[in-house]
């Protein structure tokens, strides 16, 4: 087997692997919300398609390939389908860059459990995460339906507002640590030097804007759900509906992949390389803990959702516009005045 | 001034400190509540497998019962259509034929006896009418249904089988106790 081919079948396998982890999370990421939504309210949640409801997800899955798929009259046909396509594909491509563990070493052939380690990772979320909104636009567009048009308007200005203070928040973070690609950020963290400790301020504005670029609870505006209609996929039925949701819980998946990795220190964790364990078990156990790390970052989100009321839109904004970004630029100049004094 | 009831709350309009400005202490406050909820005890009751016991004087279901013999008590004198509010109860009166004497009490039976459930208010007060001691209220449960003649409930139903009694004997009755 010459090199390129086992290359390419290695890569093939760990895209294929970490896909279905992904929808599997996403899947179960639903179930996940009704329950904790379930147990914060003192309700049991599903629990009758089979055991503790964990079926749930199939049946709802189910539920929406035998709706009816609905196009509105005078809807853009090409650009209606094309909106749940690009939300899904663009919350999928992210999780290429994230490293998810060390190396495994099979048959002597060391792996990298990495799909690809892009030099510019960072940028690479950015961009895939930039490109999500078009899924939001689009499918308000192309609803011929003015409250959809106007929810997608709102959505799209709320996470391009967010992403400026995200961005700032992540250049912050990339002087201190000196590289665009996650696989360094993440190997310059070992030994429990996680950079929430060095850029505390940087994280907690990454995650208010994750939190906002997810368009979690309290920045749900684009879907309001609870009052309004449904925000830009009013007009979406069937699994057209379903991938629009469904890919709102990977968003959330990798937002907290990214967050775990950026400044929880990925698959480092401190203390292990003291045990003495063979390479292939640390970089399985570094694999368990990103997951650890990353279900507790889900679980926040949940947490914070079924906690915190939704933000009046002139107060998102100002949350956004004076006092995020603000923040961050002063978080940027006192990093770097750091890294020059020191 | 002097507050109009115990509960009166006094408002005020002062300006937010600077904690209260930055709202993430009180985020992790309201964070700290739900989460005290969310290892709380469950209030759910797994319906059809966990039911809640009813009331002593709960009035379900009713149920036109026979004497220990397994003849039907009802005589069909009409007091309970009588004292019926909501008009709910309907009944065709016969006369015993020679060889009946095993499935009726009395010379004089119900041929027809119908409980339009839709309109019965579940007061009790038929109950209460009857001399015979033919028709009580039990602790069950009216079953859903989806048509209006399925709620006309007639003999087939409000008869009970020789063999499964209805107990009523959980049914606490006040009026019979003379309190």
């Amino acid at each position: 087997m010459t090199p390129f081919i086992s290359f390419i079948t290695i890569k093939v396998i760990l895209a294929s692997i970490v896909f279905i982890i992904t929808l599997t999370i996403g899947m179960y990421s639903t179930l996940a919300e009704r329950k904790f939504a379930a147990f914060f309210q003192d309700r049991l949640g599903p629990n009758r398609a089979g055991p503790f409801g964990l079926l749930q997800p199939l049946a709802d899955g189910i539920k929406f390939f035998f709706k009816e798929e609905f196009i509105p009259a005078n809807a853009d046909k090409a650009l209606f389908i094309l909106g749940p396509c690009i939300a899904m594909i663009m919350s999928c491509m992210s999780g290429a860059v994230i490293p998810w563990g060390g190396n495994l070493t099979i048959f002597g052939h060391s792996i990298s459990l990495q799909i690809t380690d892009l030099n510019i990772g960072v940028l690479y979320i950015f961009a895939v995460v930039s490109l999500g909104v078009y899924g939001v636009i689009l499918g308000g567009w192309a609803s011929n339906n003015k409250f959809a048009l106007l929810s997608a308007i709102r959505a799209s200005s709320q996470m391009i507002s967010y992403e400026l203070a995200m961005g700032l928040a992540l250049i912050a973070l990339v002087m201190t640590t000196g590289t665009l690609s996650l696989s360094e950020i993440v190997r310059g963290q070992a030994g429990g030097h996680w950079n929430v400790i060095y850029q505390p301020v940087g994280f907690l504005i990454f995650m208010i804007c994750a939190f906002a670029e997810t368009n979690r609870t309290p920045f749900d505006l684009p879907e309001c759900e609870a009052e309004l209609i449904g925000g830009y996929h009013t007009e979406y039925s069937s699994m057209k509906l379903g991938f629009y949701l469904f890919a709102e819980y990977i968003n959330m998946f990798v937002a907290s992949a990214v967050m775990s990795t950026l400044y929880f220190g990925g698959y480092q964790f401190p203390g292990i390389s003291h045990l003495g364990l063979p390479s292939n078990i640390v970089t399985l156990a570094g694999s368990a803990f990103l997951f650890f790390k990353i279900f507790g970052f889900i679980f926040l989100f949940m947490w914070v959702r079924w906690t915190v009321p939704r933000f009046r839109y002139d107060q998102l904004m100002r949350l956004g516009w004076n006092v995020l970004l603000p923040l961050s630029m002063i978080n940027l100049i006192v990093t770097g005045a750091v890294l020059v004094l020191r | 001034m002097k507050p109009l009831t115990s509960r009166s709350k006094s408002v005020s309009n002062k300006t937010m400190t600077m904690i209260e400005r930055l709202y993430l202490p009180a985020i992790i406050k309201g964070m700290v509540i739900t989460l005290g909820h969310f290892f709380k005890k469950k209030v759910t009751i797994k319906y059809p497998e966990q039911t809640r016991p009813f009331s002593p004087v709960f009035r379900g279901l009713h149920v036109l019962r026979r004497d220990a013999m397994g003849a039907e008590r009802c005589t069909a004198c009409g007091l309970c259509a009588v004292a019926c509010p909501a008009e709910a109860i309907t009944m065709d009166a016969a006369e015993r034929k020679a060889g009946e004497e095993h499935l009726y009490r009395e010379e004089k039976y119900a041929q027809r006896y119908e409980i339009n459930m839709l309109r019965c208010i579940f007061c009790g007060l038929c109950e209460e009418a009857c001399p015979k001691e033919a028709i009580f209220l039990t602790d069950r449960i009216l079953p859903a249904g989806t048509t209006r003649d399925g709620f006309i409930w007639g003999k087939d139903r409000l008869v009970e089988s020789p063999t499964q009694r209805i107990d009523i004997s959980k049914r606490h009755f006040y009026y019979k106790d003379g309190k």
